[in-house]
This record gives structure tokens, sequence and C-alpha cells, in this order.
């Protein structure tokens, strides 16, 4: 009874944390200074136009009466036409989230990976230089933004030392042919290796450089709680028994210690998700932050309104499964 | 012969200060030993040793400790372990914390079986159903599935027990096993491991400070002062008639088992410090080079 | 609880040292940027385009870090892109420290409705993409210093109101603060004496902290080329112009990246040290 009440608080407070959202994004592009309509058309429009459009969007009528008009379109999953692109924003949207989505998903695997090796490491050789200088390499990788980091690596293994891709999604030679927006996965699943390595090559860097400071975070948190249960009794009994300390650390230590971890891991994801913006836009990653900087210069106004309700749909949504995923983890809070 | 075998264990921190001075004692198969001691004496450090999880800052600095005659320290670190989790188990002194509570109850039972002896999981489980009988827990079926925090402490500590029992090891270390718990528990669980060390003959080293409960359960006991054995003997020997002051008064100062609320004596002061100037005398002579 | 922070001073460490004597550095050259600059930052010489720096062959010792592409001095133009980087990172992060933490305050002790709000208003923050979110505000308001620095107190006082709230309300539950009151504090009174005090370790190592997001914020902004205005020398145009000429010109990328590093990781560094520093029991 108590977790379904709690669920329902939950929902509650991501139904309005949306609709804010949408409130927000509203203002911003109505109500602040700057005409949307003279954002929206090239300059010397004519009067006539300039009308036409705001019949079109409704904006000859009251605030109130607009904001009514454009909920409930975008509810219905209309956000307009693309004015740049002369496509719906759905559309648009649609076929660019995906690349933003693997890309997400990619860098916190990385993450996750490299930061839950480091934290495992630092933990079984704890108090000697093994752990002192993942510490040191922690704290760098924590100090310094994504946006810094994709630079050096760009430096690195794009100039200094060319192994990988440092611009794009695939290679326009491979000259492969994709039924979905989702490459990297309909390539796995259609077992065509070199299409999958070559995605790969272009989407490590981007997703590096998003891991990195996350990595640095889960690490920090991670080594922290393992530390502490690695005084408790019950590892104390598993060493007796005859484990190994790398086991128990595996067994026993880990799946105490990663509750804590996997909450931040959930937040620190959706701040993951906002760093793609800038990071496809320094490796030129067809994604959807890709388009949205290019919507926000080219006064792209449904677009941008668009792309902007996605990323915070989305936000939304990992915050609201993060927290029922923490719900189903936590045997404690299942029983209680 | 006896299964566990110290000679001259001594353990020190890293400062070099002394946990153990030189302990010696021996365990038969079969046979329960009580160690006893103020907190602080070592009684515990002793366990640690033997099952080697001496706390980081402590470390083994001499002396040899045989398991079924094999000296442990010369083996490397994992295969020691292993050897330790084959031949001997621990029963913990506070059953709340000793269970891993994101782990069910049955695969804490089994995991040492399957993982370190190599048995198969089916039998493995058959075998903690059975110990969970021996036990006296009702529905083990259904306490296999439990996790730890849906049961009492009394019930953790006989899960605990059983889990020790496991094995069949030869050697068993109970660490106070009963001061974490009720005082209407703690007698259940003394009979409960007094039973099972009877019916499999596993020789029981006891750690207490209870002199109440050595009578109830061991045969043989040694004292510790400060990190040494300052006696050594048969239980009926001790309370009949200690031979070293420092255990009379202990015994003087101990309530009656019968009566645990009575009045505590303290131990005199001058039989402190004649014991504590026995261990000074003995670190001199440890110094000088009399003593190895 | 002050009295235990006061006793335990110790010195501050080594990397408090490095950071601090780099952002020493800065303010001195950003201070001093017309009379150091040995060229006009905006001053294109289109016979002198893509000079390598001075340890390279075809160097030209006028231009000690080279050119870019327009012929312009890289060392001139990153001795003024501090002062931006600079006023941006006291402006900005002051700014934003001071409204953030106010709201948190508030939010964290007063609780109630305005915890309510204010909270509510946090979770809906944290629904956008920060990077976004700036780079939109932007494009409604217009580019310019004001504007850059608008955007980074918009977007990002939600890092103070959390972390103030939070500790906040850890603080107002405490007995000293109860017992400020039955002494016959107001509750403003106790909030200023008895609560920002404590939260104050906090406030002061976030705000160096912030200080090295917006400098990271305004070259992100001018490498989307919506910062300042095209015509003023940033660190971040320089990146955004270096990336388009990697692999003619390294330099016009590295050195404004090298000090663009430099200068986040001291930010963050002193923050970390200063925390610390104030506070033992925190760490």
């Amino acid at each position: 009874m108590q977790i379904v009440r709690a669920l329902l608080t939950r929902l509650i407070t991501t139904f309005i944390t949306l609709f804010g959202a949408a409130i927000i994004v509203f203002v911003v592009i109505r109500v602040v200074p700057g005409n949307p309509i003279a954002m929206m058309l090239p300059p010397g429009a004519s009067e006539a136009d300039i009308d036409r459009l705001k019949a079109l969007y409704g904006l000859d009528k009251g605030i109130f009466e607009q904001f009514v008009i454009w909920i409930s379109n975008v509810v219905q999953g209309d956000f307009g036409t693309s004015i740049t692109l002369r496509q719906p924003v759905y559309d648009l949207v649609i076929g660019r989230l995906p690349a933003t989505l693997e890309l997400s998903v990619m860098a916190l695997l990385i993450a996750v990976f490299i930061g839950g090796a480091a934290a495992l490491t630092a933990t079984l050789y704890r108090g000697s230089k093994v752990e002192g200088g993942i510490d040191v390499a922690g704290g760098i990788a924590l100090s310094l933004p994504d946006f810094l980091w994709g630079l050096a690596l760009i430096l690195l293994f794009g100039v200094l030392w060319p192994l990988f891709h440092i611009s794009g999604r695939i290679s326009p030679s491979l000259g492969f042919e994709f039924t979905s927006h989702f490459y990297l996965f309909e390539a796995l699943a259609r077992f065509r290796f070199d299409v999958v390595l070559d995605l790969m090559g272009h989407m490590l860097m981007p997703a590096l450089a998003l891991a990195i400071p996350l990595a640095a975070i889960i690490l920090q948190l991670l080594k922290q709680s393992l530390k502490e249960c690695m005084h408790d009794d019950y590892i104390t009994l598993a060493r007796t028994k005859g484990y190994a300390e790398s086991s128990i650390i595996l067994r026993d230590a880990l799946p105490n210690a990663i509750l804590p971890t996997l909450t931040l891991i959930g937040v620190q994801f959706t701040f993951l998700i906002g760093g793609t913006v800038i990071i496809e836009r320094l490796f030129s990653y067809e994604g959807l932050g890709n388009m949205a900087i290019d919507a926000v210069i080219n006064r792209d106004l449904p677009l941008i309104q668009g792309i902007v309700l996605v990323f915070a749909l989305l936000f939304t949504m990992v915050n609201l499964v993060v927290d029922m995923a923490y719900a189903a983890l936590n045997p404690r809070l299942r029983h209680a | 012969m006896s299964f566990l075998s110290i000679q001259d264990l001594t353990v020190q921190l890293k400062n070099g200060m002394p946990l153990l001075r030189q302990v010696s004692l021996d365990v038969a198969p079969g046979e329960v030993r009580a160690l006893v001691g103020e907190s602080g004496a070592g009684k515990s450090m002793i366990g640690k040793a033997v099952l080697g999880i001496l706390p980081k800052a402590a470390r083994l600095t001499g002396g040899k400790i045989l398991l079924d005659g094999e000296d442990l320290q010369t083996l490397p670190q994992k295969a020691r372990r292993q050897r330790i989790g084959a031949r001997a188990a621990l029963i913990p002194q506070d059953p709340l914390t000793a269970l891993n509570p994101s782990r069910r109850v049955g695969p804490q039972i089994t995991d040492r079986l399957v993982d370190i002896l190599g048995w198969k999981r089916p039998d493995a489980e058959k075998r903690a159903l059975e110990l969970l009988e021996e036990v006296h827990i009702q529905s083990p079926d259904r306490v296999m599935k439990a996790y730890p925090h849906e049961l009492s402490g009394g019930m953790r500590q006989r899960i605990l027990i059983a889990s020790a029992f496991a094995a069949e090891p030869k050697l068993i270390i109970a660490d106070e096993p009963t001061t974490a718990l009720d005082v209407t528990v703690q007698k259940q669980i003394l009979k409960l491991i007094r039973e099972m060390q009877q019916r499999h003959g596993t020789a029981l080293l006891f750690v207490t400070h209870d002199l109440g409960v050595v009578s109830k359960i061991a045969q043989s006991l040694s004292v510790l002062y400060a990190g040494k054995v300052i006696e050594e003997t048969t239980v009926e020997n001790f309370f009949a008639s200690p031979s070293h002051a420092y255990s009379r008064a202990l015994l003087a100062a101990t309530p009656k088992y019968t009566d645990p609320e009575g009045s505590l004596t303290q131990v005199p002061e001058s039989v402190i410090a004649a014991v504590e100037a026995e261990v000074a005398a003995f670190d001199d002579q440890v110094k000088a080079g009399s003593r190895p | 609880m002050r009295d235990a922070r006061g006793h335990i001073r110790r010195l501050p460490g080594l990397r408090l040292w490095l950071s601090g004597g780099w952002l020493t550095f800065l303010v001195l050259a950003a201070v001093f940027a017309p009379l150091i600059s040995p060229h006009d930052p905006l001053a294109q010489d289109l016979f002198a385009g893509r000079l390598p720096p001075f340890f390279e062959q075809g160097a030209d010792p006028a231009y000690l870090l080279g050119t870019d592409s327009l012929g312009r001095d890289v060392l001139s133009r990153m001795l003024y892109g501090a002062r931006l980087a600079l006023i941006v990172a006291l402006v900005a992060g002051t700014l934003t420290c001071l409204i953030g933490a106010t709201l948190g305050l508030i939010a964290g002790y007063y609780r109630g409705w305005a915890d309510l709000v204010i909270s509510r208003f946090i979770d809906i923050w944290m629904a956008f993409p920060p990077v976004l979110f700036a780079i939109l505000l932007i494009a409604v308001l217009g580019t310019g210093l004001m504007s850059v620095i608008i955007a980074i107190v918009v977007i990002d006082w939600t890092r103070f109101a959390r972390v103030v709230r939070a500790e906040a309300m850890g603080q107002g539950a405490m007995d000293y603060v109860a017992s400020a009151q039955v002494a016959g504090r107001t509750r403003f009174g106790t909030a200023l004496t008895e609560i920002l005090p404590n939260v104050l370790p906090t406030i002061v190592a976030l705000l160096t902290l912030e200080m090295g997001i917006a400098v990271i914020v305004e070259a992100i902004l001018s490498f989307v080329n919506l910062s300042i205005s095209t015509d003023q020398p940033t660190w971040g145009g320089m990146i955004a112009e270096g990336r388009t000429s990697i692999y003619q010109a390294w330099w016009v990328l590295v050195f404004p990246l090298f000090a663009l590093f430099l200068t986040v990781l001291s930010f963050s560094q002193l923050g970390e040290g200063l925390k610390d520093h104030f506070d033992p029991v925190l760490r």
C-alpha cells in the first residue's frame, strides 16, 4: 500500500514538473523580449506574411488561449513544422533522438565500466599507491567538464595520434542503408560488425568525453561506500569461509554498496544527456543536441520548442525510472 | 594429537605494541576450550589470528599456528584462506551484522560448500535444510528464502551456527556468541552450541568474558591478561582451586551464573598490580633475549 | 561547531597554492593586458597568418605563441580573453551564488510553502539541459556580456539552492538553533546569525566551483558563437576557431584550451581545498 502511494505521489510530481517545464518553454519564447514571429521569419517579410503566421500559430489570440492551444497540440504530439527544415518537428525529433540516446547510453556504459572498475580496484588495493593514483586521476577527471575533455580527446586521438573519428556519426563511404534511426542497434541486430565498428569508432570519442566526469563521480561515491562495507561483520565472516578478497568485494560488498551509486547515476545520467548538446556540436555528431543549437542559431521556434520539451520529457522519465528502480532494488524498502 | 596447536603466538600493532604475548594453547578434537579474560585481554585476537582476520593495524610477528598439523603461516594468502575455510568456522558475536543484508539466507549457508569445497548446489541445499532443522528452525525452506532483516536476532544466530557447522569443520571458534542477544535467548543459544558441538564432535574454542558460561560448556580454559596466558587448566580444577591470584580474583568477581544480577566485586588493585608486574617481567625477558 | 572549526586550521595544501598561484597570475595578466600584450588582439595581418609558436620551425619571434588564420596574435588574444573570462567568473559566479544561496536558505530554513515552490522550480530547472537552456536564453536576450551573465545566473542558481537548502534543513534541526529561538530571537535573526555562518564554508567552496563553471559556460557560448560579440577575443571563440583549423594550426586551439584547463582546474581545486580548510568534518 505504502509503495502504491509513494508511486502515485511520484507520478504527480513528475506531471507537475513536466507541466512547469512546458510553461517555462512557452514563457521564455513568447513573453520575454523579442517577437517570436520576427524570430521566425527571414528579414524583409511582408505584413501579410506576419499576419498569416500569427493566425497559423494562434498568436493573434490572448496569451492564455495561446497556451491552451499550444499545450493541447503538444500533448497530441503536434509540435508544428520546422521553419528552416520544412518538416514536422515531431518527425525531425524522432529522427535525431535515437542518435543522442545511443550516444548517451554508450557514454553511461563507459562511465559505469571505468568508474566501477576503478572503484573496485582502489578498494582491492586500498591503502596502497594504486589507490592514491586512482584518487588523483579521479580528482582531475572530476574537476574538468565534458566540453574540455572532448577538446582534449580531439587533440590526443584526432590530431596527435589519429586513431578514432572525431566528427560525424558514420562514414558516408560505407553506403549502408538503415531502416531505423537506431544505427548501432540495427547494425548489431543485422550482424554487420563492420558497420558496428565504424559507428563505434565515431561514437567512442564523444562518449568518452561525456563519460570521464561521470566515471570520476561513480569512482568516488562507490569507493567510499565499498570501504564502509569492508568493515562490516559479514565481510569478515566471508573471509573465514575461505573467499578471496576480490570475490568478497564483488559478491558481498558491491551489492550492499551500490545503491547510493545507482541513485546517483540516475541523477547524473540526465546531466550526461544534457552534456550531449555541446559534445554533439563539438564532434559534429548528428544528434538532437546538435540540431537544437542549429535551431537556436536559425531561430527555428517550433523546432526549439519541440527539442527542449523532448529533453524535459526524457529527463523527468529518467528520474522517474531511477526512483522506481531504487524502490525495486532495495530489499529492505521492498519488504517494508 | 591436537587439532589446533598455537605455539608462542605473538601479535603486535604496527607501532610495536603487543596484543598477544607468546600465547600457546592446544585444542584436541572434540575438546571445548574457553578463552577468558577482561575486554582487551586479547582473547578475541587469538581467534582472529587463527582465522586469518586480524585487523589491519595488527600483525602476526611470531609463533606458529598449526591447524591439523599444518603451519598456516607457510601458505600463501589465498591457499591459507581456503584451508581455513575448509577446516574451521566462526560463530560471530553479533548475529544482526554478520549476515549479508542483501543476500538470502540459504546461499549464505551453502556458499562455502559450493564455492570452496566444490559441492553440487542441490546437495548443498539439502544439507542446509538438514542443518536448519538441527538448529530447531521451523519451516526451514521458508527461512532459506528469507532476507536476514526478516528474522529475529535469535533466529539469525541459529542460522550462523548452522552455517558454521555446514562443512563439518574440525574446529569452530565462537567469539562471544551470546553477548549480543537477549538474556532469555542466550541460554537457548548456548545450549544449542553445546548440543551441536557434541553431536558433530567438533573442537570448539569458546571466547567469553563470562565464567558462568564457561562452567556450562567448556572442559578446559585459558585465562588471559594483557595478551598473555596466565593460567591454563581444566574447568574442574579452575573452579575448585584456581592457581593464579588473578584467576582467583576473577572468579570471586564473577556473579554466580544462577544469580546474574548479583553484586559485582572488582578485581582488587593489588592483584592487578601483581599481574601487571608479571607481564612487565615477561616483556623484559623477551627484550633481554632469554626468551625466543 | 564554529569554534571547533576555528581550532582545526591546517596549512593550505599544495593544490591550494598551485591553483591560487595560477589564478593570481591570471588576474595580473588580465589587469595588465593592455600593457603587456605584444600586439593589438584585433589587428589582422594577412601576411602573417598561421605563424607557429616560437619553438617551431618558421616562427616569428614577434608572435610568441603564433598567429591565427587571420594573422592575429594568439598571446595577445589570450590575455584579453582572460579579462572576459575573469569578469564573467566573478560577476556571474557571485550573482548566481547570492541568488541561489538566498533561495536555498529560504527554502531550507522556512520550509512550508516557500520550500514547496522553490523545490518545484528546482525540479523544473533540472528537466532542462543547462547548455541548451543557456543558448536559448542568449538567443532570446541577444548576445553581449550582460546576456551571458544573466544566462549563467538563470541556469545555475539551482546548484546553490539545492545544496544550501539541504544544509540549512540539517542545521535548522540542530539544538543550538532551537535554543537561539527559545532565547527570543526572531526567525530571520536566527537564520542570519546561526544558520548562515554554518553553511558558509559550503557556499564559499561552491562559489569558487561556480566561477570555474561560469568560465566554461562562457567558453561554450563563445564556441557556438553566441557569447559576447565576434570582435572581442574570448577563449571559447579562439577554441571554436582553432577547432576548424586543427590540422593546419594546432596552436590556435591548444594554447587557449590549456589556459581554460588550468583555470577551471584551479577554480575547482581551490573550492575543494577551501572546503577542506574550513571544514575538515565535511570530508
